[in-house]
């Protein structure tokens, strides 16, 4: 068995194995450890933070602490442990959902990652060096330009590298799901995650370049002392505000559409029906796709952008809540008289429709441009846009993880752990966050250090700061939970879920190659179909033979390593000489390792059709 | 099929470069790239339109731009196109050394215009003291004029390494697509030098 020899494998060559992979399955494992690992930083991070605020005047840290603490949570979360979860699950499900033996551009997936990971390291070691960025995760220029020290430094070269690798994995997911889809599956069979992949791979294609050059302007003024935002040489900070929001309201769809993915897989899969309104759902999804980058300027009717532009972008505002409607209740629908499961991954879904739908409401307040000269900048935000990001993207997490875990590990999470760890998640959740939104109602500003005693803040806060823990023992149980379950799990076969997609009709964890003949696609619901029609097995959509497979490199980790050092280089020449040297280096690194990679062949080699035959054999005989 | 079915040019499909899974998905993922470099274009045309009159008491954009430069430029860049889908017009009909002649004249015409961007920055720099830190002008004008410049010298470069890697073993399955990609790139350049003069230069002259 190919397992076993894994095993004896010494643990160097199992390092290397990653550190050189180009499969897709593994990157997404790595994104999901590394992901994960930023999870539990920025979950850190906000404990500090409520801890802080759990009564009035506390002293806990000191308000520069605290700034950088907010900044670095929310920065942290979005960029560093949502986005490459999700990406992660992206990596593991979507090839084996459409039928692919992998993504379009394996080396670039494998480059996309160690960017990711790169950019975090960086972003975190301000820590360790002179402070972190202390801006908000925003880090509107009006703050950036005047924060001292490197901490925004390292948040402009830290998101820069790590927004290149998510560009590149945007782009090769699209050219994935375009070009490589198995024989037989159409756009409109493919499931819906594989959808929510490709349209949040086109969000990201076209949001993150306004992300890229908002953070090349925020470096040439604070590095190079050009005149964009200094309002003394005509520049103009209201600039960086657009260009964030043109980048960050897309942003929110990146994080929130490929949970709706995962969410409508997981309601059809343990509720045994097709997903209620498929097409629908689709072009719904398009939809809030388009409008998502048609709403940027809600974020800013304080700014002062007057009232033609604020109607417009309020009317716009709302009227993403109809296909987000449709969803939702597509999803209540889907479940309508069916033969549900409620599993731990169901646990999720269910949590997710009221939480997601209460932060959806209080979006549609928040979107009428009036009422907002009210709310902005208050905990109701915070309570808004915590609904929206925990309720919907991390429950989607959490919902995706126990539904593919088996898939990716061969094990099935503990299920009375995943159930304790989302009722303490969901408590928590929802008592960190509902007073939230009446603290900010009552006029709590968001991103204060302290708040005074006797204005009626204290309960609330004491109540948000206690939810705050039981969020924390939530996460703690699930840490427990993986390491129980790869120690005493029970084996999952491939096919744990009696599911519907094409991912549960190969072995779980699948092999390297993911099939051996590419499984013909006969309609949505592929594995179904085949339960229900045929013999329960997929019929191959092409006759057996050699496959073609990509060479592990070990060039993405250099290349990555070469832009990390470069970007320290370009934070400390402002101070130093030295500087140059880990800038010039860095980057003749990098390009170096570019031109070996243009200038080595790299035909890839083929898996005799002989192995793959066996494989087949075996796997008949199971 | 073999891998090295595709190493050989006398079998070679007429359209080298889509013929292949690898070079479908090159093709298409460049396509999406420049999507991407579109956006990224789009936001430096929108800084640069908003603070073209932020002078600050500096040199104008009347006062700086000639057109005669530019337009020697445009004549460069445009034809340096051209050249290159003679390049790709040889590549489909596999014959390697006119490809590989016509792609050394697009390198040149690239370099030419580079040379001539090269001394109009340096002129504005040193006979009119304007500068990437002079004004918000100044700034948006070279992030955008200087982005395509960088555009433009990345394009050369990765020209001058495909040609010098394949000189001696002809065209293949393998790099056509290579080449191809490499094309696409440079029309999309050449795309956005039509709206950095449009934009920039002429509407620089009228206002």
């Amino acid at each position: 068995m190919g397992i076993a020899a894994t095993e004896k494998r010494s643990i160097g060559a199992f390092i290397w194995d990653y550190l050189t992979t180009v499969d897709h399955k593994k990157i997404g494992i790595l994104y999901i450890l590394g992901g994960g690992f930023f999870f539990l930083l920025g979950g850190l991070e906000a404990m500090v933070i409520r801890i802080q605020l759990i009564e009035p005047n506390n002293d806990f840290v000191s308000a520069q602490t605290f700034n950088e603490m907010l900044t670095m949570h929310g920065t942290t979360m979005i960029f560093l442990a949502a986005m490459p979860i999700i990406i992660g699950l992206m990596n593991v499900a979507m090839p084996l959902q459409i039928g692919a033996r992998d993504v379009a551009f394996p080396f670039l997936n494998a480059l996309g990652f160690w960017l990711f990971m790169f950019g975090g390291i960086l972003l975190n070691l301000s820590w360790f060096l002179g402070g972190a960025p202390d801006a908000g995760w925003t880090s509107y220029a009006s703050l950036a330009m005047d924060s001292p020290g490197h901490g925004v430094d390292f948040y402009i070269s830290g998101l820069q590298i790590a927004g290149a690798g998510t560009l590149m994995g945007g782009i090769n997911f699209i050219a994935t799901i375009v070009n490589m889809r198995g024989p037989g599956m159409t756009y409109l069979r493919m499931p819906m995650f594989a959808w929510a992949t490709l349209i949040t791979s086109i969000l990201i294609l076209f949001a993150f370049p306004a992300l890229t050059i908002n953070l090349f302007l925020l470096m040439f003024d604070r590095m190079f002392d050009t005149a964009f935002f200094n309002v003394n040489l005509g520049g103009n900070q209201v600039i960086y505000q657009h260009l964030f929001w043109i980048f960050g309201h897309p942003e929110v769809y990146i994080l929130i559409l490929p949970v709706f993915g995962i969410f409508s897989d997981v309601f059809s899969t343990f509720s045994k029906k097709r997903l209620f309104g498929y097409t629908a759902m689709v072009f719904a999804t398009m939809l809030i796709a388009f409008l998502g980058f048609m709403v940027w300027a809600h974020h800013m009717f304080t700014v002062g952008l007057g009232p033609v532009a604020n109607a417009i972008f309020a009317v716009g505002t709302m009227a993403i809540a109809v296909p987000t409607g449709i969803k939702i209740f597509n999803w209540l629908a889907t479940m309508w008289g069916g033969n549900i499961t409620i599993n731990a991954a169901m646990h999720w879904a269910l949590g997710f429709i009221p939480s997601f739908t209460i932060g959806g409401m209080t979006g549609v307040m928040l979107g009428s441009a009036v009422a907002d000269y009210q709310y902005h900048d208050t905990y109701f935000v915070v309570a808004h846009f915590h609904y929206v990001i925990i309720g919907g993207t991390v429950f989607g997490i959490f919902a995706g993880l126990h539904y593919w875990w088996p898939k990716m590990f061969g094990k099935i999470l503990n299920e009375t752990l995943g159930k304790i760890t989302f009722w303490l998640f969901f408590i928590g959740f929802h008592l960190t966050f509902m007073i939230q939104h009446f603290l900010g109602l009552m006029g709590m500003p968001r991103r204060y250090w302290v708040f005074l005693e006797g204005r009626e803040l204290d309960l609330g806060n004491f109540i948000s700061t206690i939810g705050a823990f039981f969020m924390a023992a939530g996460v703690i149980v699930f840490l427990y939970n993986i390491i129980h379950t790869a120690i005493k799990g029970e084996q999952a076969g491939a096919d744990p879920w009696d599911g519907r997609t094409l991912e549960w009709s190969i072995a779980s964890p699948p092999p390297y190659y993911n099939f051996e003949q590419l499984p013909l696609t006969r309609g949505l619901d592929p594995l179904w179909i085949e339960k229900t029609e045929g013999n329960g097995k997929i019929v191959p959509g092409e006759p057996l033979g050699d496959v073609h497979m990509p060479n592990g490199s070990i060039l993405p980790f250099l290349m990555s390593f070469g832009f990390f050092v470069a970007g320290l280089g370009f934070i400390y020449q402002v101070d130093h000489w030295l500087g140059y040297i880990a800038l010039y280096g860095g980057m003749a690194f990098a390009i170096g390792c570019m031109i070996v990679r243009s200038l080595k062949d790299d035909h890839g080699y083929y898996i005799p059709k002989e192995e793959l035959e066996e494989a087949l054999v075996e796997r008949e005989a199971d | 099929m073999s891998i090295d079915h595709s190493l050989f040019p006398e079998t070679m499909p007429s359209n080298p470069e889509r013929a292949t899974l690898e070079g479908k998905n090159k093709f298409m993922g460049l396509w999406f790239f420049l999507g991407g470099e579109t956006v990224l274009f789009a936001c430096l045309f929108g800084i640069y339109i908003a603070l073209k009159n932020s002078t600050a008491g500096g040199p104008s954009s009347t006062d700086l731009f000639g057109l005669e430069l530019v337009f020697f430029m445009t004549v460069l860049l445009l034809s340096s196109s051209l050249t290159s889908v003679y390049a790709m017009y040889h590549m489909r009909n596999n014959d390697f050394k006119k490809m590989m002649l016509w792609l050394g004249i697009t390198g040149l015409l690239g370099i030419g215009f580079l040379a001539c961007e090269i001394y109009e920055f340096a002129h504005y720099i040193i006979d009119y003291d304007f500068t990437f830190r002079s004004s918000a002008f100044g700034s948006a004008f070279y992030a955008l004029v200087g982005f395509h410049g960088g555009h433009v010298i990345f394009g050369i470069s990765w020209l001058i390494v495909l040609m010098i890697r394949n000189a001696r073993r002809g065209l293949n399955l393998y790099n056509a697509p290579k080449f191809n990609t490499f094309s696409l790139y440079w029309h999309f350049i050449d795309v956005v030098w039509v709206f950095v003069f449009t934009v920039v230069y002429l509407m620089g002259m009228v206002s």
